[in-house]
């Protein structure tokens, strides 16, 4: 197992390194001015652009910046922002917002998505289970911007059950409910149909049947049988989605109005600050890999037949 | 969407109740029938596929024909009328510039279809080419692409396109085309990966059929056995995978749009009617509802043909 | 029903026996037809006595053990006839509470592929163990014990070891004992083997079925043999019953069918099982395919494949009789066959 880990973490250096580069590329090497509108509406006085070049080494090869770049990262240093904000203090204050969020959206699809999927693979076909069919297919289907609009409007102007905007920061938890569930709808329509095929496929395995053949009482053969076995794909599903769900939240933050990482980028693209998004894109890189290296480890803990060596 | 790129992993197969034991018997007929024609006649009988179908034909003849359809231009806007509620003239009221929402509804159809048209033939193309090279040579190309695939894979979508968008629009001409070109160019770039690795695995899955290592054996060439052998094998689940894409990319244009990166003005599409209504909804929410609608309703045509293709591709279903 | 209803087994002591199954019918319903899959099989089992249930695959032996052991898939199932009682009590009309307490305890089974068979993702030990626990309220540790003494019983080395590993870590042959521990765990009267040996190698195919023999005397119990394999039968099996498109057409104490079957459907079994004696001469195959449960041929079902049919074999359902005191078949010309042509 360890020789294991010890593989899959060298194979993620050359995939980290591949994606911060790229990213690093695109936003630093392309043309275009990155000191337009940086001052106001005249053009940037020469000295103020020199001294900028300078400071972020513009003139050498991007290859030496990334390095450069690199090299700080590892010593815990983001950067900083043109205006001389520091980035890692920005991403530490962001981070824990999208954190929360995805944690928030991860827990509603899990206990929405596993009870829709649950049911509706035990009883197998009828009423309930094209209700959920249905509604997942919509889901999966609505655009995450649409599912925050309608519910801004209908739960929070209307109703007034939320409210709108979640502009305190750290954000508070039960804020973060209706915006967590915009996040997890997708996710939760795919929990739910995974769970469903899952526990479909296992209620005639051959393993349920020996259980009620050995007449253990039903509770036991659906709770310790049946779900059991179903658990490991969503499971890990679930696992991998908690960085999916990181890298997402960029549109639910901007229109519940959450200050967490998507916002962060979002505001650096448009001030055209290069390092606060590589920063933040780095990190959720790291995010992604890490909990997929986490999953297949999980993999192996919850199914036994799985052997990393 | 949040991602489409997860769009064709996570949904469910029909898991039908209808099971014949080992020890029952088989169905009368049993002429044989290939897999397709099979297939074919399995999903006309599918409410699911009719249905779908028929959304998707209307929105294509909105794409290709929007003037059967509305007879008022989608380009005048006139102020006085701004945030008019639907009334006769204009069945779905006015936006905030006073512009007929029917008839932008209608003539946005246009740049949504083509852009998920054309990004999924790329992302096919890209993604299925490399895939077959990959699963068909193995070994330090596999091992090469496949970390470069990981490298694309790793970067959050919508993030990756915005960043993609933002880099290369900076450029300074923005032209509708160039723009257009860019959001498809941007969705491919982020989403081949997922069409590399169904088809790596369907070449892979051909590759040790004995069939196939037999023509090797004799001595086929390497085009012949990925064209007649691997490439039919892996048809099945990239089309599959292709229709829900499909409406997943229609959905991430719309995404990039209202988050002011992709299409806009003069270009009409459903993302940036959405985006234009995005400051008005509370007094007239109607500027949003009609594009939304619209959108929603192709992208769930889209996902529901590829769950019917799906089921009626997969004889264990039946 | 008319004659099949009365006509009883072979072998019948009297008094109550162990199983006593008698004229199950079963369907499977599904949107397009209807399979009778059973149509009145009738069988009793003895304590310490074997019974064979010999066919081909879609003959019915497996459906009939799962619907004694009450875990037909119910759709597409249906019972639509019949009685099987456990010591004199009626199971079909039993409560589920009554029929999961008579399963495991009562009547046990074990299964053809072992490796789907358990539950892969939990120790062998703890699939055993899990009976004693929930059926018996042994503790953790006498539950570990017992489960120990029981993977000895069956033969496994190392038994303390093996109870913590899981189903893939074993071999296909070890996979079957441990099987065959677990289905023990509750001292069951009855057990029925549902093709135990198919999936093995042939050498310890011969080690499983001594092994179940040797269990079976030790305890007393009745075994139900399921299989396809005339050859796995011939050691064991006291009684013999061959089943064909949801009947039993012969049966018969094993020794008078090896000589001389009453069925010519037996008869054509026999003669494609390879022998020694007939090295050289043609081995034949039962020409034809299995009848379709949804459109059964009228008349003998078997007709269709019968090198000895004729025209009454067509039309009439032959009833079962007795050919010969002790044995029952269901041909029209049993006598002939029992008299050597």
């Amino acid at each position: 197992m360890g020789r294991y880990v010890l593989r899959r973490l060298l194979q993620l250096i050359p995939v980290f390194l591949g994606t911060t580069f790229l990213i690093y590329w695109l936003v630093w090497s392309l043309p275009g001015d990155p000191f337009a509108g940086k001052c106001g509406e005249r053009p940037c006085p020469d000295a103020y652009i020199s001294l900028m070049r300078e400071k972020f080494h513009l003139d050498e090869p991007v290859i030496v910046q990334y390095l450069r770049y690199l090299g700080n990262l590892f010593q815990g240093d983001f950067g900083e922002t043109f205006r001389g904000s520091s980035v890692g203090d920005l991403i530490a204050i962001a981070y824990p917002n999208t954190i929360r969020l995805a944690l928030v959206a991860l827990v509603i699809e899990a206990i929405i998505g596993l009870a829709a999927g649950i049911m509706t693979g035990l009883r197998g076909r009828g009423f309930l289970d094209n209700v959920v069919l249905i509604s997942t297919l919509f889901l999966i289907s609505l655009p995450v911007f649409v599912t925050g609009f309608v519910l801004q409007i209908v739960l929070g102007f209307e109703l007034g059950w939320i409210k709108t905007t979640v502009s305190k920061s750290p954000a508070p938890w039960d804020e973060l409910i209706a915006p967590g569930f915009v996040l997890g709808s997708l996710s939760m329509a795919y929990v739910a149909r995974l769970t469903r095929t899952s526990i479909a496929e296992n209620k005639r395995a051959d393993f349920v049947r020996t259980a009620v053949a050995k007449g253990q009482p039903q509770s036991r053969v659906v709770g310790v049988h049946l779900l059991r076995n179903s658990a490991i794909p969503v499971l890990t599903f679930l696992g991998t989605d908690l960085g999916a769900l990181m890298g997402g939240a960029i549109v639910t933050e901007g229109i519940f109005d959450i200050k967490g990482i998507g916002n962060l980028v979002y505001d650096g693209i448009i001030g055209k600050d290069g390092l606060v998004v590589t920063g933040v894109v780095t990190l959720l890189v790291v995010v992604y890999l890490m909990s997929n290296l986490l999953v297949d480890l999980l993999y192996a803990v919850l199914d036994p037949r799985i052997r990393y060596d | 969407m949040t991602d489409p790129s997860t769009a064709a992993s996570g949904s469910s197969v029909e898991a039908d109740q209808f099971v014949t034991g080992a020890e029952n018997a088989k169905p009368t007929t049993t002429k044989p029938r290939s897999l397709a024609s099979d297939a074919w006649r399995d999903l006309r009988r599918r409410p699911l596929f009719i249905v779908s179908a028929a959304l998707i034909l209307l929105v294509l003849l909105m794409a290709a024909f929007p003037f059967l359809f509305t007879q008022a231009d989608p380009n005048y806007a006139e102020l006085s009328r701004s945030r008019g509620t639907p009334s006769a003239q204009a069945w779905f009221g006015y936006d905030n510039q006073g512009y007929d929402i029917y008839a932008r509804t209608i003539y946005g159809a246009r740049a949504s279809i083509i852009v998920g048209l054309v990004a999924t033939a790329l992302t096919v193309l890209i993604g299925g080419t490399l895939g077959l090279l990959a699963g068909y040579y193995g070994g330090w190309l596999d091992g090469l692409m496949s970390r470069i695939a990981d490298i694309f894979f790793g970067l959050p979508f919508v993030l990756g396109a915005i960043v993609i968008l933002s880099s290369f629009g900076s450029t300074g001409t923005t032209s509708q085309t160039q723009i257009l070109f860019l959001v498809i160019l941007s969705i491919s770039l982020l989403s081949w990966p997922t069409a590399m690795r169904i088809m790596r695995s369907a070449a892979i899955t051909a590759r040790q059929q004995d069939y196939v290592k037999a023509a090797r054996a004799l001595g086929a060439s390497g085009p012949r056995i990925i064209l007649r052998h691997m490439l039919p094998n892996a048809v099945a689940p990239v089309l599959v995978y292709a229709t829900i894409a499909l409406g997943a990319f229609i959905g991430a244009e719309a995404t990039l749009s209202f988050l002011g990166l992709g299409l806009r003005a003069p270009v009409v599409s459903w993302g940036v009617m959405i985006a234009d209504s995005r400051d008005i909804i509370r007094v007239a929410p109607h500027t949003l509802l009609f594009p939304a609608a619209f959108l929603t309703a192709t992208v769930l045509a889209f996902v529901m043909l590829g769950d019917a293709v799906r089921e009626a591709l997969d004889p264990k279903m039946r | 029903m008319s004659i099949q209803d009365e006509a009883l087994p072979v072998g019948t002591a009297p008094g109550t026996p162990l199983l006593r199954v008698r004229d199950l019918h079963v369907e499977f319903r599904t949107r397009e037809s209807v399979a009778r899959v059973l149509n009145g099989v009738s069988y009793d089992v003895e304590a310490g006595e074997t019974l064979a249930v010999l066919g081909e695959s879609g003959s019915g032996k497996s459906v009939t053990a799962q619907t004694v052991m009450g875990i037909l898939d119910t759709p597409p199932g249906h019972i639509t006839g019949g009685s099987i009682e456990f010591k004199g009590e009626e199971l079909l009309t039993a409560t589920d509470k009554r029929r999961r307490e008579v399963r495991g305890s009562g009547i046990a089974m074990i299964f053809q592929d072992a490796l789907s068979a358990l539950n892969p993702v939990f120790t062998v030990g703890f699939q055993i163990e899990e009976q004693l626990r929930v059926r018996r309220a042994m503790s953790r540790k006498d539950a570990r014990k017992r489960a120990i003494e029981l993977l000895e019983q069956v033969k496994i080395p190392n038994a303390a070891g093996r109870v913590k590993q899981y189903p893939h870590e074993f071999s296909g042959g070890m996979r079957q004992r441990a099987m065959i521990a677990m289905s023990l765990a509750l001292d069951p009267e009855l057990l029925i083997a549902d093709e135990p040996t198919t999936a093995l190698d042939v050498t310890v195919q011969a080690q499983i079925m001594d092994l179940l023999k040797e269990l079976q005397l030790q305890r007393q119990m009745g075994l139900v043999l399921i299989t396809h394999d005339l050859g796995v039968v011939a050691e064991v099996a006291d009684r013999i019953a061959v089943m064909y498109a949801g009947r039993i057409v012969e049966h018969s104490d094993a020794r008078s069918l090896y000589r001389r079957p009453s069925h010519p459907y037996t008869e054509a079994l026999l003669e494609s099982v390879p022998r020694l004696d007939l090295k050289g001469t043609e081995l034949r195959s039962i020409k034809g395919l299995p009848p379709n449960l949804a459109d059964i041929p009228s008349g003998c079902p078997f007709h269709p494949r019968c090198k000895r049919v004729r025209d009454v074999c067509r039309t009439d359902v032959p009833p079962q009789h007795e050919p010969e005191p002790g044995r029952l078949s269901a041909c029209h010309f049993a006598e002939e066959l029992v008299a050597g042509d």
